[in-house]
């Protein structure tokens, strides 16, 4: 059986694990903590794909009606 | 006075809130007295020690002190006291779970009947849940449903009988009942550590404390007596209620003490039970419920909070309010869209309070001078020692006298006070928005009908309310924020919410479509209730000699200068190629430099919801000249419009004989070829549609005919009519009705349908008995042939009921149901905030939205999305036009 890549997808907008420096750079700008971000579960099958870990914030490139493109950030939970 | 007993006044943060259940220790430490008897007052009506009016529960009475903290009534807060019962009572608040526990726990040794491996499982989930934030009932149920399951116990391998339980609380195991003294008993038993497995805390929450052994008595202050007319005391409904728990409970223990019987001991506890759950809840299903004298059942506690009417949906969640008034609506076309036309009666009555100060002491004197009586005069000084004085004519010389800076009067609302006016069901912001009052004779609240559409109001009797406001941050508040100009824009789509309806739209399409000459004389009357100095250059000269205009000028007069705008107008033919300024039918609007060029005015000029003009006017001069805009075309249309006159009758539906005849030569056509396709369909040489069965196939054919027929007739009427027939004036410019109501009056009603098929309900094979069993044909399926102006048939008209019945069921279900939508809607989403940095967060700082809409943009700030405004800087500058 052939693996499919959720990203593929055209329905499952982009994610990515955000490496620290560019987690500071939102976080300040938003002036929060990681737990005020959304959250999102490990289990969830992009997450696992992704192989995030709890503590992780993943970003969201989504497609906007209004905008083109939007940003998430989403905190990693269990 | 007794500081040391009173409570304090000083402010406290509450730090938590604890919920358990209340322990008998706790009842009797908060209780002030035991309540022994049942009589309530002396042959003196003083209250009787020890009964359930003690002078210690607190007082109502003025006059009497409380015994308790000293305090008079209305400062006493009230004091608990106690009943002991003699024997103990199920709560019938507690049987669900009291149930769970009694099924789960062994009946001999009290233990609940688990493995210890699976207590700790269990205890271990119920404090992982807990961490999360999550509520532990998925858990506590899975326990109950768990320990159910054995059989024996695991920790003295009694056998573990069925527990019946049957309404209201009896509990019946192996045909013997249990007494609420032996359930309590199990109850005791069992451990600490099992109680926390059930996910109770057994410091707040002990099982047992679910059976009561001692009842708190409510305060006398939260069942007050009050006395009648006739001198009368009449008691609360708990008071009457703790009467007979008291008096059963003195039985109980005589017939006790004197050794009676089993049997009566037992069905005197049945009554004490009885008693306490109605005093509880009085509508327990298989509980009659208590009554009064009169036969009207008791109102207990349960029934004071449950319910729209119930402490917390009536009293906490809603609450009613001063400085309101409320009254009939009705249509003022003269007055701005800012103001609301206020009665008399009513401005008499509601007051602003106003601080007097050596600047205005003068003027707060005429105030008082003119009193109640003359308009606007005031109603209630309020002296330096908040003391409120009603102004009479016997004190006001003296009132007059002692006024001084300090004191405030309670002044009557006059032309220009700031209010919020409302109107039912308040789904959107602006259902509740300020205007400015105007004091006007008769009983009605008076409104410019260009607001209409935001409050959904029309004049059919719709009532609307009034709110004063009472200090000046709050009218400051309300008018940079929710005056009727601030929301001309919807944030809903970006557009006017407020604009021209109904006459405000047949006025300005007859004026500019028809009106090309106009005297000096009716251009003057036209724009009279507008700021208007002077008459622009006239479009020429009649043979006379006179000057004229035309409506198209007149409008202009009132258009800002520096407009550009252009757009189809709602007449327009809808061309494949829009030949913009050059259209035929005047069905393009341009407008420039604040000046109509070409183009009617209509429904997609000034209409509220489309108003193209207005939403310019809005967004590039701002609210103040919008507003202005709508208050002068309401008020040139009105005059438009019976300059010219509109009126609709039953002749306005007239279509000539020739048309008669070709709608009706149309409408045989159409039934030939239904009956067509019939003979087709019986004689199976109809081809099915792709997914379709035969008899859905031949349905849709029908349909499809019929409706084009409709069509097609109507097309015929509307061209009859002609432009100047005014129902299709009203149709076209979009000021009421539609080509589709014309055609049902004019031409033909066509298909009645039920769930969007032809009606096929009724006898066996057939509608009704006026047609043949299985007869496929238009008539016998509600398709009605006549219009509203011929008449319909009876079995036309059957259908016709039919079909609008369904139409009534429809928008009933849908109001309820949309309704509740949206109530579960703005109850999950009201705490959300749009910050400052344009994220949306709830309450603890939670991002829900990095940006606004992700693109940050509010929607009345921006027009449509589309850069037309830069563009025309540009265009001005350059004098190029931007690609
Ligand atoms: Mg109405
Ligand atoms: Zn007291
Ligand atoms: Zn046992
Ligand atoms: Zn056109």
């Amino acid at each position: 059986m052939s693996k499919f890549s959720l990203l593929d997808h055209e329905l499952i907008p982009h994610h990515e694990i955000m490496d620290e420096d560019d987690l500071k750079t939102v976080l300040t700008h938003y002036n929060v903590e990681r737990e005020q971000l959304p959250k999102i579960k490990v289990t969830d099958p992009i997450a696992l794909e992704l192989g995030a870990e709890p503590g992780n914030v993943v970003k969201v490139i989504r497609k906007s009606q209004t905008a083109g493109e939007a940003l998430y950030y989403r905190y990693v939970i269990e | 006075m007794q500081m040391d007993n009173m409570v304090p006044s000083i402010p406290k943060r509450i730090g938590a809130i604890k919920f358990g259940l209340i322990s008998p220790r706790e009842v009797r430490k908060m209780s002030v007295t035991s309540i022994i008897t049942a009589d309530t007052y002396d042959d003196d009506g003083y209250p009787i020690d020890m009964g359930l009016m003690d002078l210690r529960l607190g007082v109502i009475d003025p006059g009497l002190k409380c015994k308790s903290c000293g305090s008079r009534a209305g400062e006493c807060p009230g004091h608990f006291g106690h009943i002991e019962l003699v024997a103990p009572v199920i709560h019938v608040g507690f049987n669900k779970i009291l149930r769970k526990i009694l099924r789960s726990v062994c009946c001999k040794c009290s233990s609940l009947l688990l493995e210890e491996g699976k207590k700790r499982d269990f205890l271990e989930q119920l404090s992982r849940q807990k961490d999360m934030g999550h509520l532990p009932d998925d858990v506590i149920n899975n326990v109950f449903k768990e320990a159910r399951k054995s059989k024996t116990c695991p920790y003295c391998n009694e056998e573990q009988l069925d527990i019946k339980f049957e309404k209201p609380s009896e509990y019946i195991e192996n045909g013997h009942k249990l007494t609420p003294t032996e359930i309590r008993d199990r109850f005791e038993n069992i451990s600490d550590d099992d109680i926390r497995v059930m996910g109770m805390n057994p410091d707040t929450a002990r099982p047992e404390w679910m059976i009561l052994t001692v009842l708190p008595v409510p305060p006398v202050t939260v069942r007050p007596s009050i006395t009648l007319e006739s001198g009368q005391r009449s008691e609360d409904d708990l008071t009457h209620k703790l009467v007979d728990i008291i008096r059963i409970n003195q039985r109980f223990q005589e017939n006790r003490d004197a050794g009676a019987p089993q049997l009566i001991i037992e069905d005197l506890w049945e009554l004490l039970q009885y008693h306490l759950t109605t005093y509880f809840d009085n509508e327990v299903s298989g509980v009659p419920p208590a009554r009064h004298r009169s036969g009207r059942p008791l109102k207990t506690l349960t029934q004071r909070l449950k319910g729209k009417e119930g402490r917390f949906r009536g009293s906490l969640s809603g609450k009613r309010v001063n400085f309101s008034a409320r009254t009939v609506v009705s249509p003022d076309p003269n007055l701005s869209i800012n103001e609301v036309g206020v009665p008399i009666s009513i401005a008499q009555h509601m007051t602003i309070p106003v601080r007097v100060i050596s600047k205005n002491l003068d003027l707060m004197r005429e105030y008082v001078r003119r009193g109640r009586e003359v308009h606007p005069g005031a109603n209630y000084v309020i002296r330096d020692d908040e003391r409120r004085i009603k102004v009479t004519d016997i004190n006001k010389e003296e009132l007059l006298e002692k006024l001084e800076p300090g004191w405030t009067i309670e002044r009557q609302l006059q032309d220009g006070d700031i209010v919020l006016f409302n109107r039912q069901p308040s789904l959107h912001k602006m259902s509740i928005m300020a205007h400015r009052i105007k004091v006007l004779p008769n009983k009605t609240f008076k409104l410019n009908p260009a607001v209409c559409p935001p409050y959904n109001a029309d004049f059919d009797g719709d009532e609307m309310n009034m709110h004063v406001l009472q200090t000046e941050e709050s009218r400051a508040e309300a008018s940079i924020l929710m005056q009727v100009q601030e929301n001309i824009l919807s944030p809903r789509f970006g557009g006017p919410i407020i604009g021209g309806i109904h006459d405000h739209i047949s006025g300005l399409f007859l004026l500019t479509r028809t009106q090309n000459f106009i005297s000096k004389n009716d251009a003057l009357e036209l724009l009279r209730k507008s700021e208007l100095r002077e008459l622009p250059e006239p479009r020429g000269h009649l043979e006379d000699g006179e000057p004229y205009w035309d409506g198209k000028q007149i409008f202009s007069q009132i258009l800002p200068k520096g407009l550009y705008v252009e757009f189809p107008a709602q007449v327009c033919f809808k061309c494949d190629t829009c030949k913009k300024g050059d259209c035929e039918y005047d069905a393009y609007v341009v407008i420039e430099d604040g000046e109509l060029i070409k183009g009617t005015i209509d429904e997609q000029a000034i209409g509220a919801f489309k108003g193209r003009v207005l939403d310019k006017v809005v967004k590039e001069f701002g609210t103040t000249a919008g507003a202005q805009f709508v208050d002068d075309f309401t008020r040139l249309a009105i005059r438009g419009v019976m300059h010219t006159g509109l009126s609709f009758g039953i002749s306005d539906e007239d279509i000539p004989l020739e048309a008669k005849e070709g709608i009706a030569i149309r409408l045989q056509d159409a039934e030939n070829e239904v009956s067509e396709l019939v003979q087709a369909y019986e004689n199976k040489e109809l081809e099915a549609l792709p997914g379709r069965t035969l008899a859905e196939t031949i349905e849709m054919r029908i349909m499809q005919t019929l409706g084009k027929a409709r069509d097609d007739t109507g097309g015929m009427a509307d061209q009859s009519l002609g432009l100047e027939n005014s129902a299709v004036i009203m149709a076209r410019s979009g000021a009421r009705g539609s080509i589709l109501n014309l055609t049902q009056m004019a031409a033909c009603v066509g298909q009645q349908a039920v769930r969007g098929e032809r009606i096929r309900r009724g006898y066996a094979d057939r509608t009704l008995p006026h047609f043949d069993k299985g007869d496929l044909g238009a008539d016998a399926h509600g398709f009605v042939k006549a219009s509203y102006k011929s008449g319909l048939n009876p079995t036309e008209y059957f259908f016709h009921a039919i079909g609008g019945r369904e139409g009534l069921v429809d928008t009933a279900v849908r109001t309820s149901q949309s309704g509740y939508l949206q109530r579960r809607l703005v109850n999950a989403l009201q705490d959300l905030e749009v910050q400052y940095d344009g994220s949306v967060r709830e309450t603890r700082g939670v991002i829900v939205q990095f940006k606004y809409g992700e693109d940050g943009i509010d929607s009345t700030k921006s027009d449509y999305s589309k850069p037309e405004a830069i563009h025309r800087v540009v265009r001005s500058v350059t004098g190029k036009e931007v690609v």
